[in-house]
Order: structure tokens, then sequence, then C-alpha cells
């Protein structure tokens, strides 16, 4: 046990003394919260618009001035020529122009169908999509009222049944995205943190040869684990802290459930997480390759984590990788309670999962360790 | 020149005789492209559903059948009571419940109306619109199937049109933004630690003794990730063309160019953090934090810029990659030429200018 | 007289290479032991094997009374070691790097103050306690490496190329540390390129290509080999033809 404190208090005043590091570990992941966060949102607005209007009627200024009016659009140009609206979709300065032809009104009057066309620019399939959804959403409001005007309702006609749907949004009626991915963002850097400093911590010692040092002396495997480990662990639920303080104070992220519970789940997840840097440093030899490793593994955590897109829509084999993915787990973990409110009894399975990847991990790691090569 | 060929040579050694990290360096963009290309998608399919259904009419078991049939909804549960829906939000994974009233059927006949409830998990809360929409579209179109309300044409017929990506496939997204993700990590983030290395291993003070001038000890170094950065181009480019049915409208040549150029811009990068600092640790930290996530962020890459907020956007563009991102996009999705992206390419030779300048200034400060 | 270190027949083989060919000899307490070689004849390959770094592939060796192979935690805690590559952590103080090492191997706290202040006595280094290790000339960093490496009492002492980099004045303090530490019945088993050095110990023994070529006191081998100096005697043994030229 005394051991370990000498240990621990060595590996803090490591870290301590490297200034730059300790900026690196706190400050910069709280502001990529704060950044990111603002980031990363699906909302999709400002869509610049632009409006090629050949009709220059009473109705087709009405759809224009429907189209100014939504809050989703920026008007960025007028025009006679749908070649120039198609020019400014090339040179990114419009993501979709509308082209109403002439004669547009006519045909209206004469009960449609009236032909008009919408050009989306759509690499970005997900934000077409949704531009799409806001225009066809307008267009479907002007025929409705330009239709009750025409009276092409024909009155007396008996009313059809109708089912009507009240839908309600839980555990986000404001459906804010802050609440969904700050949580999230959060167990990122605090994953990438933990991972990245304890894969690279013991590889620094080999590459710089104190490691020999350490190994000829008595120390026993599990105090110097111990001793790598617990500093970062520590600093992993610290950084968790000002997360969750700048989730609160910033972005007012509700805090349904219990917080003892996320610190619960916290506390194996970065034994978790610090096993997976462990293994990673007992298997390279110099920092550049246990970055890589990291990385590589990191990217695959957090693509596949269920944040930025969801987990039900990959395909059966992309779903039972998440089923290894510690991320994942967290960030579901962090939904349950923060947001959803569950108790212990909701994040029991994920705790079981945890439990028995941190051990299995950890215990991979301390058995790859050598104090001697062979 | 024949030291630099030596030193280059040093440099390629360095990098394969490190067969893991070639491998990784070598095989990442294959499993990032096939990740995104296959697995990540933001089509929602066979979310969870849980029904509470008090009287099983012949309207509430259609609409159940539907919503099952369309493929979107994979029936999880039959709820008895409110409290299990509730339950079921909690220990599954179910993200919509649809509740009935308790008579529906005689409801909609007798009354001519019955109202259905739909509760979505709205953690998410771009799946919870998209399923509710969903839901709703189906139940409406019953609706007015029921009421003998199909075939009249609608008074607006807009045509629309996809362009570039008619199928609204999320790899057009992906394929550019994981190029740039993997040449900036393999430019920027491995030439800084590359650097770092060999000044935390008192090698790179050997190095700059010797005849060889710092500009050429700075070139050697950078020459083998050059050519890492272009092949892994490679590698993306097929398998975006090939695997995933990615086209490449405008010319392949300026395309390559323009990949060349954004390498340089990364690797000057590079150079500049190494400049500045003098652990590994430190060096990869910066990298990870300053470039990657912002990379990966504030690029364009997942999130369109135009929807974030004026600050981000104010400075999004300082981001080298968001400016790389849009000329991909440009030559291979929309097939324009050097007219189109010339403002994005002058901004990318500026950048690379400058972190040149900046490096050498710092190299000086400390040689003084 | 009791064995400090006796070694049969060690061998150490990386692949098709052998770098240690099946050595053996003894060291008596309190002597100072040199293991010469030139650089590659497998000098620190047998160091590793006899502080536990490096598992032996053959051969059998009892360090301060405990088998290598299978009590090698025991052995740790009876030796001292100090490699050629700087050990001590340069990001730490000179007292936190004293105070570390002693805690690691499980010193009382009140011990370990009484010898960091002796130590930085010793050492002259007391004003610059509280210096990282980093901004230390090479030659303090060696004076302390070896100080902390004996700071627990060990029975034995490695030092590895201890000396390699270090200006002649220094190199003497060195040795004189050396000196007093066996004075105090402590084992020192030192290789070294220097063949100056290899005058100050009591016995040496020289390896070439993984065997040892010669073992015996540098006053023996000196008549023996009809040499002036400990460099003749070396010069002999790894270029035989080349010497009797001269």
């Amino acid at each position: 046990m005394r051991t370990i404190v000498f240990l621990l208090r060595k590996e803090f005043l490591q870290i301590f003394r490297h200034r730059i590091m300790l900026v690196l570990i706190f400050m910069m992941p709280l502001i990529q919260l704060i950044i990111l966060a603002n980031a990363a949102d699906y909302e999709v607005d400002n869509i610049r618009l632009y409006i090629v209007d050949r009709d220059g009627t009473q109705a087709s200024q009405r759809l224009v001035g429907l189209f100014e009016a939504s809050e989703h659009f920026e008007i960025l140009g007028y025009g006679q020529n749908p070649e120039a609206a198609f020019n400014s979709i090339q040179g990114n300065e419009t993501d979709l122009f509308m082209d109403i032809p002439a004669g547009f009104e006519e045909q209206l009057s004469e009960g449609g169908p009236a032909a008009m066309q919408v050009s989306v620019d759509a690499i970005n399939g997900v934000k077409a999509g949704v531009s799409n959804g806001y225009v066809q959403a307008i267009l479907q409001g002007f025929a409705m009222a330009y239709a009750k005007e025409l009276a092409v309702v024909e009155p007396g006609t008996a009313q059809p049944g109708q089912l009507g749907i009240e839908y309600s949004n839980w555990f986000n009626p404001d459906l804010s995205y802050d609440n969904f991915m700050v949580p999230g963002i959060l167990v990122l850097l605090v994953t990438l943190v933990g991972m990245f400093l304890s894969s690279m911590n013991i590889v620094k010692e080999k590459e710089i040869g104190t490691i020999e040092q350490i190994n000829v002396t008595p120390i026993r495997k599990y105090q110097f684990i111990i001793g790598k480990l617990a500093p970062f662990w520590i600093i992993g639920l610290l950084e968790l802290s000002f997360g969750l303080i700048v989730g609160k104070v910033i972005f007012d992220i509700p805090f349904v459930g219990p917080l003892w519970l996320i610190y619960l789940f916290a506390g194996v997840y970065l034994i978790t997480v610090l096993g997976i840097g462990l293994l990673i440093s007992t298997i390279t030899d110099t920092q550049q390759q246990a970055m890589f490793l990291a990385w590589f593994f990191l990217i695959i955590f957090i693509l596949m984590s269920g944040l930025f897109t969801p987990i039900e829509s990959m395909p059966e084999w992309a779903q039972r990788i998440t089923d290894f993915n510690p991320v994942a787990y967290f960030v579901d973990v962090m939904r349950l309670v923060l947001l959803k409110g569950s108790g212990f009894s909701g994040i029991q399975p994920h705790l079981r999962v945890m439990i028995i990847y941190a051990i299995l991990i950890n215990a991979l790691a301390v058995l790859n360790y050598r104090k001697a090569s062979s | 020149m024949k030291r630099m060929r030596a030193f280059i040579q040093k440099e390629f050694y360095h990098i394969f005789r490190d067969r893991r990290s070639l491998l990784i360096l070598l095989g990442m963009p294959v499993v990032l492209v096939t990740l995104f290309g296959f697995a990540i998608t933001n089509e929602i399919q066979n979310a969870d559903l849980v029904v509470l259904d008090p009287s099983k009419d012949e309207m509430s078991t259609e609409i159940t059948r539907r919503l099952v049939a369309s493929g979107y909804f994979d029936l999880y549960k039959e709820a008895q009571n409110i409290k299990e829906v509730e339950k079921s939000f909690i220990f599954s994974k179910t993200k919509l419940a649809i509740i009935y009233p308790d008579q529906q059927a005689k409801d909609f006949q007798k009354e001519g109306y019955a109202q259905i409830q739909l509760l979505a998990d709205a953690t998410e809360p771009n799946t919870a619109t998209t399923l509710i929409n969903y839901a709703s579209s189906i139940i409406k179109d019953y609706q007015m199937e029921v009421n003998g309300l199909q075939g009249r044409p609608p008074l607006i017929q807009p045509e629309i049109r996809m362009l570039y990506n008619p199928q609204l496939k999320s790899v057009f997204m992906f394929v550019p933004g994981v190029m740039t993700v993997i040449l900036m990590l393999v430019s920027a983030m491995m030439t800084s630690i590359a650097i770092t290395r060999e000044k935390e291993l008192g090698t790179m003070e050997i190095l700059l003794v010797s005849p060889l001038s710092p500009a050429i000890i700075v070139v050697g170094k950078v020459i083998p990730y050059i050519a890492l950065a272009f092949f892994n181009t490679l590698v993306i480019l097929l398998l975006g063309t090939y695997v995933f049915g990615m086209p490449i409208e405008g010319s392949l040549v300026l395309l390559l160019a323009e990949c060349v150029l954004f390498v340089l811009t990364s690797l000057a990068l590079g150079i500049l953090i190494s400049t500045r600092t003098n652990s590994q640790q430190v060096a990869m930290m910066i990298s990870l934090i300053a470039l990657m996530l912002p990379t990966v962020l504030l690029s364009g890459f997942i999130f369109p810029i135009e929807s974030m907020p004026w600050p981000l956007q104010w400075l999004s563009n300082i981001i080298p990659a968001k400016w790389f991102i849009i000329i991909i996009k440009n030559i291979m999705l929309k097939g324009t030429g050097v007219d189109f992206v010339w403002k994005e390419t002058l901004i990318l030779v500026g950048m690379t200018f400058f972190f040149i300048a900046a490096s050498v200034r710092n190299f000086k400060i400390r040689l003084e | 007289m009791e064995k400090s270190i006796s070694v049969n027949q060690l061998t150490k083989r990386f692949g098709k290479f052998t770098a240690v060919d099946a050595i053996s000899f003894e060291v008596d307490k309190g002597e100072i032991f040199g293991f010469l070689g030139a650089n590659g004849a497998g000098k620190t390959t047998a160091i590793r094997m006899l502080t536990g770094l490096s598992k032996p592939t053959a051969g059998k060796a009892m360090v301060a009374g405990f088998d290598i192979q299978r009590q090698r935690e025991k052995v740790k805690r009876k030796i001292g070691y100090m490699s050629q590559k700087f050990s001590l952590y340069e990001d730490l103080t000179v007292r936190e790097n004293i105070v570390l090492y002693g805690g690691i191997y499980g010193l009382p706290n009140k011990v370990i103050r009484e010898k960091s202040g002796l130590m930085l006595e010793n050492l002259e280094l007391k004003e610059v306690s509280k210096t990282l290790v980093k901004s230390l000339p090479l030659g303090w960093k060696q004076k302390l490496a070896f100080s902390v490496a004996i700071m627990h009492d060990p029975a034995i002492v490695f030092l590895d190329e201890p000396t390699g980099g270090v200006d002649p004045i220094t190199r003497r303090q060195f040795w004189e540390m050396i000196y007093e530490a066996a004075d105090t019945g402590v084992t020192v088993f030192v290789t070294t390129h220097y063949m100056d050095e290899a005058e100050y110990c009591d016995r040496v023994s020289i390896m070439v290509d993984g065997r040892i070529a010669a073992m015996d006191t540098p006053y023996q081998l000196k008549k023996d080999f009809q040499a002036k100096s400990m460099n003749d005697v070396f010069l002999q043994l790894v270029r035989p033809e080349k010497s009797t030229a001269l």
C-alpha cells in the first residue's frame, strides 16, 4: 500500500510539472465540450434558398412570401434565370433553389396540378431530406389555404372520419439537442483523455528507459499498474465532474436520475478504458505506435457509439460489434440516468457488462505486462 | 542530394520496420470507409415499437400491422398498461410507443373521431421526430383509405430534384470527410509526433549538428508521410468509387493535385506543432484535441456548418479541412473545374505558407 | 568465503544468435568485480539476466543467495542497479527521485529523510535538491543515480557502464564512491569499457563473443599476458593477431 502511495505521488508530480499537459487535460476538453456541443447539431437551419419566380403573379408572390417568412430558410437571391440559380448551387452559395415557371397561377386557379421545380444540393443526404421536408410542408400549407379560397373542397359532402394523432416527446419534450449531445460528448472526452494518457504513459517510460530501473526493484506488478492507472482514474472522474458542471450551468442539462449512478458506472467504465490503454502500452514499444493503436480503436468506438448515428440504423453485424463497444454503453447510461431518470435497475445490465469487461481487459493487460523479457 | 536520399531512406525504414503502425496506417482508411459506408447511416430502420392496444379491433390491429410492415418498426412488445410502456423505455431499446383508445373502431365509426397517442423516446431528438413522422404518415394514409379519399390530384405538383446524390446516400457525405480525417491524421499528427520523438530521444540534436541543413532534415522526415498519405488517398478513392458507387465527375488530375495540396497544408501544420513542443505526449494531445476533433466536427464532415451558431461558423473558416471538403465535393460530385474551387485552393495555399513561415520563425527563435 | 554471485553455464540466445554462451563465474562478498568486453560482447545481456530483467535460455545463477529464475522478486530486494541509459526521472527533482526510490524499496519515512539528507550533503547537491534532474550536469546525475541505487543497502550493486560520457575527474570521484560502498561490504558488479577503470577492480573478467576469455586479478592478468596495462591484455584477447604483431 505504501509503495503505491509513493508511485501515485510520482505520477501526480510528473503530471503537474507539465503545465501544458494540465491545460490539455482539463481546459481543452471543457472548451471542446462547449464548442462541440454547439457544433454537433443535426438541426437543419439557415437553409440558403435561391428563388426563381418566372410567373411573377400574386399567387407566386404569396408562395415566395411564405418561404421568406419561414425561420428555416434564408433567401439568398431572386432571379428570373434557372441557369443562374443552378450556378449558385454549383458554387456552394445556395443549398436549394425553387423554380416557379410562368403559368403557375393559371394552373392553380384551374384546380391544378400546378407544376414547379425544387432542386436540392443532396450531397449531404440528411440535410437534403430535411430541407425537402420543410419545402413540402410550406407547399402543402399553401395549397391547402389556396384550395379553401377556391373552395375546391366541395361543401356538403359527408365529413370523413378522422384519426387524431397526438404525440409527445418523452424525456426531452423540447427536443433539445444539447440534452442529447452534451452528455455524449462528455463521454467521448473522458474516454479520449483516459485512453491516451494511459496508453502513452507506460510506453513513455519504456522509451526513455526508466522502466528498467523500476523493473529491477522489488515492486509488484499490481502495485506498478495501480500506481499508473489510479492517477488517470482520478483525473477521469474529475474531468467528468467538470463536464457535468459545465453541462448543468451552460447547457442546462436535466439531471433526472441520481448522479451517483453516473459515478458508479463511470468508475467501472474508466477502469475498462484505462485497461485498454494499458493493454495497448504492453504490446507497443513507442509512443507513436501506442497512439496509433489507441486512435484506431477510439475512432471505431466513437463512430459506433450511437452518438452521431443511431445504433438501430446499423445493419445487424454492425450492431453486434457495438455490443463490444464500451463507449456505447456509457453513452446509453448517461441518457438513461440523466434524461430518463432510470434507477439502479435500469443500468444494471450495462453495469454488469462493464464489470466483466473491466476484469477481462485488465487481466489481459496484467498478464501481458512483463517485468522481464524472455 | 545523396545525403538527402539516405536520410529519407532512414525515415522509410522507421515506418516500414514498425509493422503494427504500418498496418494501422494502411488498414485504417479501409476500415473507416467501410464502416461509414455500410454501418453508419442516419436512415432509421427496425426501431423497437411497443403497442398498448386494449381493444384489439380490426382498425388498431391493421394500423399495427402496417407500421411493422413498413420496415421502420419492429414490434418489440404488447404492453398491458401504461406502466409497462414507461418501463420498456428504460429497460429496453424501445423508441416509440403507440397507444390506441379503448374502443378505437367503435369511436371511429360512431363519433367519426378516434384519438391515437404516439410516445417517442426523444433523448435522440432526430430519431424521435423521424419516427413520429413515419408513424403519422402511415396512419394518415390508412385514414385516407378508410375514407375512400385516395386518388385526388394535389393542387401543387412539385418536381423535386435531388442534385448530385439522388438516392441521398450518406456515403457521399462521408467519403470526402473520411479522406480529410485520414490525411490530417497521417500528415499532421504523424509528422508532429515523428519530429518530437527525435527531440525527446535526443537524436534531433545529432541530426542538427550534422552537415544536413534543418530544412532538409524536416523535408526528409516529411516525404515518407507524403507518400503514405497519397497512397491512402488512392485507396479511399478506389473504395469510394468501386464499392460505394461514388462518382468522380470532375478532373481526376485536379482532384489529386488538391489532395497533395491538402497533405502539404497538414504537414506544415504538423511541423508547426512540433516546433512548439518537446514531448510526444503534448504533440499528440494538441494534434488530437486541437486538430482531430475540430476536423471531424467543424468542417462540415458530419454536421452542416450553416446550421451552427455564427461564432462557430466564423471559427470553421480557420479550419483547413473545411475548405478541402468543399473542394473535394465540388470536384467529385458536382464535377466543377478550377473556376469553382480557385478561391478555396488559394485559401489552402495561403494557410500552408503561413504555417511554414510560423514554423521557420519558431525554429529560428529556438536557435538563438 | 560466502559467495555473493555464482553463475553456472548461464546462456542467452536470441533466435540463432547466442549473446551469452554458457558463462560460469563466482563473485565474493564485498568484491569489486569488473566485467569487461567490447561492445556487443554480451556484457549488458549478462547483467540484465542477473538483475532479472531478462530470462536466461539455459544455465543457473544465484544472486545474493537466491535463484534468479525462481526467486526473481527476492533477488530484486537484495540488489541495486544503475543502467547505462540514465534512469532517474528527469522531470522530477533530485529530492523527489530519492524519496520515490526509497519508497519503492519500502524504506521507512524516517530513514528516507535521514538518507536523503546525508546523500545530498555528501554529493554537495543540497542547493539543487529542488532542481529538476533534467537540468543537472551528466556527472552529477550519474553520482546521484549511484547513490540512489545503493540507498536501500543492497547486498550487490550492478553498474552497467556507469561512467560513460563522464569527464575524468568525475570518473575518479565516482570510483571513490564505489570504493566507499565496497568498504561497507557491498559487492560491486561493474561493466565498463574503460580499461584504466579495470585496474581499480579487485578482479576482472573479459568477455569476447559471449564467452569469458579471461578472469583474474588485474595484476595476475597483466603478468599472464606479459602486458604493461589492462589495455594490452584486452587487445591481445580481442585481436590476438594484431597484438602479437606489435
